[in-house]
């Protein structure tokens, strides 16, 4: 495994692509990733300093603990408060602020929160909890959708009837439109390499023509990234935005028709909230009419506490690549990994987690 | 005492009564018997050289409490030995104090108990004062240990601890291949199946300290990596310090299955903690030398020079990444794994 890593940090062809990256234009050039993990790799390996003055990269919403609204904490929050229900969720979400408190805060104070790695593990406490109702928060994009509507079904199957999911889960391309709308200054997106494993490249088909920006779906090792910007270069230097794959070894245009057809049997598109963006048409996932009676939001009503969002808190402007994390106030004087006071610095992939660590 | 396969322990054991006693005499004393312990006394009181002493405490809660290449106590015995060796003090005595659940098997706490007595032996230290307390089920999580220690230390090396000697163009040297124990920790915790298995590197490193210390007077800085992994300790060395410092990330040593499992979990093996390595910053000179001692020592084998003090970008650390591009080491945030240590 190592090795085949290893073919996709060779130091000599990186250095080799930042040259032909100069050499492919001088034009002042402005590319976005959308994709958390993107993220967290450039500036892990520190693909920044590669890069020729001209091109810059921007951080997109792309981090799915990191575009939840709060509204969705507190949600979940006033769920934990209840004797009767067990949150099951996956450990990143534990510690995003919402307007008050956090789910690691309601866990101190004895609310039986538990950290799963995969939703099967939901289902087992489902299981040995009859008397008790498991709520599983789903975030996330194509990529975690698919196993929540595996965990949906297999509830079904089982006949497992006291678990719940919380849906928050959300499509990509609605985001990847609306920031143009809102004005953001791009010429290309890295596009997301897991999401479209799922997708396929069709979800992009209309942002080349529409919006005259370059697509490139890419890996996540320091060539494939380096070679997506190439790519995005050429195609901007020639004038011909296009939608194209550099992550081949896992990308085919088609996608993973199987697991498309799991979402399209459990969820249905809804209009959903966007923490920097608002509600987004279309964007969301919510459980269909026949799965209702496993939606928690239709059947266990809770009162939930009205939303505040941190004054000073840049999230929003920062997830829609208008500022830099640097550019936040917050940033490092308030907000850091251990008091994160948006959702950008709590989760691994997210920009300002990925600022602060890893500087470049 | 007469321990039977399936004894365990009850909060009797803690209550001071007869035991308490029996487990002190019977379990404790039989392994850890030395002059100091043995008289029973409220203190102990040792004979100590004239000069300055190294004073250390440090608690130890790992979940669980036994994984490879290790257990909760060999890892209480090192960590307070390194503690005290990282100052370029030499290790003499220690204390241990047991928190232990009820129900916690006699066997699991005999087996403990041998095994610290053993590092200890390894290490050159005597456990020279102790205590014992047992809580409820839940209170505790089986076994938690504290250990102190002393040593002593000469006045030639006082400096060692905080740096101040240190000036650009000094070599930055690790004894070994970094985030061992954490992922060890962290297969025993998942039971993954490893095709080749992983053992933590808890080691007392007193010996190996020692060693380099006779060929080299001119060790600026010590410290040993644990949690946060050598980030941490490449953080802390250079925060508000008037020079940088630069690591190159290829020449760090990870094994291929730390590496490969710091992969396919997401984690970094910069912030994956250890528990047998020691990071030193020496005089360019000496630098070869020392690690060509190291490599004559068990705990010392894949030591590397992997970086430089610098004089530009001060209270910065720079790492140099496998693909040629640069960016920060910072000070680690939050745990990636809970309870290591």
């Amino acid at each position: 495994m190592i090795r085949y890593i290893d073919e996709y940090r060779n130091k000599e062809m990186v250095l080799r692509l930042a040259g032909q990256i100069r050499e492919a234009t001088s034009r002042s050039l402005r590319f976005m990733e959308v994709c958390g993990g993107h993220t967290m790799a450039i500036h892990k390996f520190g693909i920044p300093s590669l890069l020729p003055g001209n091109i810059r990269l921007l951080s997109g919403p792309g981090c799915p603990v990191c575009v939840t609204d709060r509204k969705f904490i507190d949600q979940a929050v006033s769920y934990a408060r209840r004797s009767d229900v067990i949150i099951t969720t996956y450990g990143d979400l534990i510690r995003v602020p919402g307007s008050s408190s956090t789910l690691d805060a309601e866990k101190s104070k004895g609310s039986d929160i538990r950290i799963i790695y995969s939703i099967l593990d939901a289902l087992a406490i489902a299981k040995q909890n009859p008397g008790k109702k498991i709520i599983f928060p789903g975030i996330g994009f194509e990529t975690t959708t698919p196993p929540s509507a595996a965990g949906i079904l297999k509830a079904r199957e089982e006949g497992i009837t006291n678990f719940y999911l919380l849906s928050s889960h959300k499509v990509m391309p609605p985001a990847m439109e609306a920031l143009i709308d809102e004005g953001v200054e791009i010429d290309g997106y890295i596009a997301p390499g897991h999401v479209s494993t799922i997708t396929g490249t069709s979800i992009y088909r209309d942002i080349p023509g529409k919006f005259g920006l370059g697509c490139v779906i890419s890996g996540f090792e320091p060539l494939d990234l380096m070679q997506s910007i190439l790519m995005l270069a050429l195609q901007m230097e020639r004038g011909e935005p296009k939608v194209e794959i550099q992550y081949r070894r896992a990308v085919r245009p088609e996608g993973n028709p199987k697991a498309l057809e799991m979402i399209r049997k459990v969820f249905e598109p809804r209009d959903d909230w966007w923490r920097g963006l608002g509600i987004l048409k279309s964007s969301g996932l919510g459980l269909r009419e026949e799965y209702s009676d496993m939606d928690a939001e239709k059947t266990i009503p809770v009162e939930v506490e009205k939303t505040r969002e941190d004054k000073g808190c840049r999230c929003g402007d920062i997830l829609k690549g208008l500022a830099t994390p640097g550019e936040c106030k917050l940033f490092d004087r308030v907000c850091t990994p251990l008091n994160p006071v948006g959702a950008c610095m709590v989760s691994n992939e997210g920009a300002c987690h990925a600022w602060y660590r890893y500087r470049t | 005492m007469k321990t039977n396969k399936n004894e365990r322990i009850l909060l009797g054991h803690g209550s001071g009564g007869k035991l308490t006693h029996e487990l002190i005499s019977g379990l404790f004393m039989k392994y850890f018997s030395n002059p100091h312990l043995d008289l029973h006394t409220d203190s102990a009181i040792m004979r100590a050289e004239a000069g300055h002493i190294a004073f250390t405490t440090d608690a130890f809660v790992v979940d669980p409490i036994f994984f490879p290449g290790g257990d909760i106590g060999k890892l209480a015995v090192c960590g307070t030995v390194n503690d005290i060796a990282v100052s370029g003090a030499r290790p003499l005595w220690l204390s241990a104090a047991f928190i232990i659940e009820e129900g916690l098997p006699m066997a699991e706490l005999e087996r403990i108990v041998a095994g610290m007595a053993q590092e200890a032996g390894k290490a050159g230290v005597e456990i020279v004062t102790g205590d014992t307390k047992v809580v409820g089920r839940k209170q505790c999580d089986k076994l938690f240990i504290t250990t102190a220690g002393l040593g002593v230390i000469e006045a030639r090396h006082l400096g060692i601890g905080t740096g101040e000697k240190m000036i650009p163009g000094d070599k930055i040297i690790i004894n070994g291949s970094i985030g061992d124990h954490g992922m060890a920790i962290m297969s025993a915790r998942n039971e993954l199946q490893l095709s080749s298995p992983l053992l933590s590197d808890c080691a007392s490193l007193n010996g190996l300290i020692e060693s380099v210390m006779k060929v080299s007077g001119n060790i600026r800085f010590m410290r040993d990596a644990t949690r946060g992994g050598l980030s941490a300790v490449i953080g802390e060395l250079v925060r508000g310090r008037p020079h940088g410092l630069v690591i190159n990330e290829e020449d760090i040593p990870v094994k291929e299955n730390v590496r490969g499992m710091c992969e396919l979990l997401g984690f970094d093996p910069m912030y994956v903690a250890n528990e047998g390595k020691v990071l030193m910053v020496t005089a360019a000179a000496d630098a070869q030398k020392i690690v060509e001692c190291m490599h004559q020592h068990e705990y010392g084998r894949d030591a590397r020079i992997i970086g430089e003090i610098v004089p530009d970008h001060p209270g910065k650390a720079w790492l140099k990444t496998c693909v040629g591009g640069n960016r920060i080491i910072d000070l680690p945030a939050g745990e990636q794994l809970p309870r290591i240590c």
